[in-house]
């Protein structure tokens, strides 16, 4: 037998109805190893405009890079951290969560993945939902990542957060279209 | 560590474009440049498992929790969630919202000029049990006018969101019912480029789950991306 999968719809602009009861802003527990951060940022339009309807769900491994999910041969579950998050953006279009820095992952054909998380974004006006990640600034395997290197040069940035000097948070943005337009992937 | 199997690419046609003007509120926030694609790493064939500690034992019902009865018709929502290689999907999370019977959501920025009801809130909640299925009790909700075009109305639908086995598994569709005549006009649902497609969206009406003096059903199974089967020695043209 082989079914197809269902066409995806969008969640329209009414989506905190459905998501609210399951937003998640901060990903690791107070007492998670690793390091903990803040990331905050905006979401804006192809007119540059805040997006104040949109939802980002997070999924990232632990500080020692393991997916709490049965096929992640190497996890153990401790119970205290899911690695999902989900988080809404506000009237300006901007979100904030906290979590920890993930470990690097298993990529493909033994290679190492730098630590990410990958970012799946929901709104009114996406019949489908977009994929996206983010990477940590001025990590050494942001060099070699398999995944980044598929990327054009010239738009990895878009992939990477920065830090903020004046605040202990790291900033990034999603920008859905334009100059600086966010790397979607084809997944 | 041994390569993790990825999903299957969707079929021609059966998924909508990120861009379709039919739609306004595409042609700002579709992406413009090219798509990366990506390969499934462990990162995408992973993805979050929720439990027994994430739904309520009544989230199932919309049709409770009110001080009174919520106004409208009565419907059993059920199905199963299956995979394209017509597995089911055991524990999945199931999300869904929608209207209510005047065509009104209870959001602050829906300003259409219908009644809230003050016992129907429009979302709900369940996990699949061992073989796929699942079932919600809500009331069918209302068509609804939206400023998409001149006259535009959304058909009456139910919005649901669906977590797999892996990340790539996420799906959020909307729920459509048989023989409804917006249909025709809707550029949401007529997104879907294959018109084989686009029907697994309407729900079929189930005599058999309906439950007699209380509600009428409707039977909506939804399909999630499979799995590629481990490479063996297939026949290649």
């Amino acid at each position: 037998m082989s079914l197809l999968t269902t066409p995806s719809q969008t969640v329209g602009p009414y989506l905190k109805i459905g998501f609210t009861a399951l937003a998640v802003d901060a990903i690791a527990p107070a007492g998670a190893a690793g390091e903990h951060l803040t990331i905050e940022g905006r979401v804006v339009d192809g007119d540059g405009k805040p997006v104040n309807d949109a939802v980002l769900e997070i999924w990232q491994a632990d500080a020692g890079g393991k997916y709490v999910h049965a096929e992640d041969a190497n996890a153990s579950r401790s119970g205290k951290f899911r690695g999902f998050g989900r988080i809404l953006t506000d009237a300006a279009g901007a979100f904030r969560f906290t979590t920890v820095k993930p470990g690097a992952v298993p990529g493909l054909n033994g290679t190492m993945q730098a630590p990410h998380l990958v970012v799946t974004v929901f709104m009114r006006g996406l019949l489908k939902h977009l994929l996206t990640r983010i990477y940590f600034p001025d990590d050494p395997g942001n060099a070699g990542d398999p995944v980044l290197l598929l990327v054009p040069a010239d738009r990895r940035a878009t992939l990477v957060a920065k830090r903020s000097p004046a605040k202990a948070t790291l900033q990034w943005n999603l920008v859905l279209q334009g100059e600086n337009e966010t790397v979607f992937f084809d997944f | 560590m041994s390569d993790v199997v990825g999903y299957r690419r969707p079929y021609f046609n059966t998924q909508p474009s990120y861009l379709y003007p039919g739609y306004r509120s595409t042609i700002k926030r579709a992406p413009t440049r090219p798509l990366v694609l990506l390969p499934h790493t462990l990162s995408e064939t992973t993805g979050p498992v929720f439990g027994v500690d994430d739904v309520g034992p009544a989230d199932h019902d919309l049709t409770a929790g009110h001080p009174g009865q919520p106004l409208g018709e009565r419907i059993v929502v059920s199905g199963r969630l299956l995979d394209e290689n017509a597995r089911p999907v055991p524990g999945a999370l199931i999300e869904m919202w929608q209207a209510n019977a005047a065509g009104r959501y209870a959001h602050a920025i829906d300003d259409h000029d219908a009644p809230l009801d003050p016992n129907f809130t429009g979302c709900g909640r369940v996990l699949t049990d061992a073989d796929g299925n699942y079932r919600f009790l809500t009331i069918k909700p209302g068509a609804y006018p939206w400023r998409n075009h001149y006259n535009a109305w959304r058909p009456a639908h139910i919005h649901f969101s669906l977590f797999g086995v892996g990340l790539v598994q996420r799906l959020v569709t909307q729920m459509y019912f048989p023989g409804d005549p917006l249909l025709a006009y809707d550029p949401m649902y007529n997104s879907v480029p294959d018109d084989m497609a686009r029907r697994r969206l309407i729900a079929d009406f189930d005599w058999e789950r309906t439950i007699p003096d209380i509600a009428l059903a409707y039977r909506f199974d939804i399909v999630l991306r499979g799995r590629d089967e481990t490479p063996m020695a297939t026949k290649r043209s």
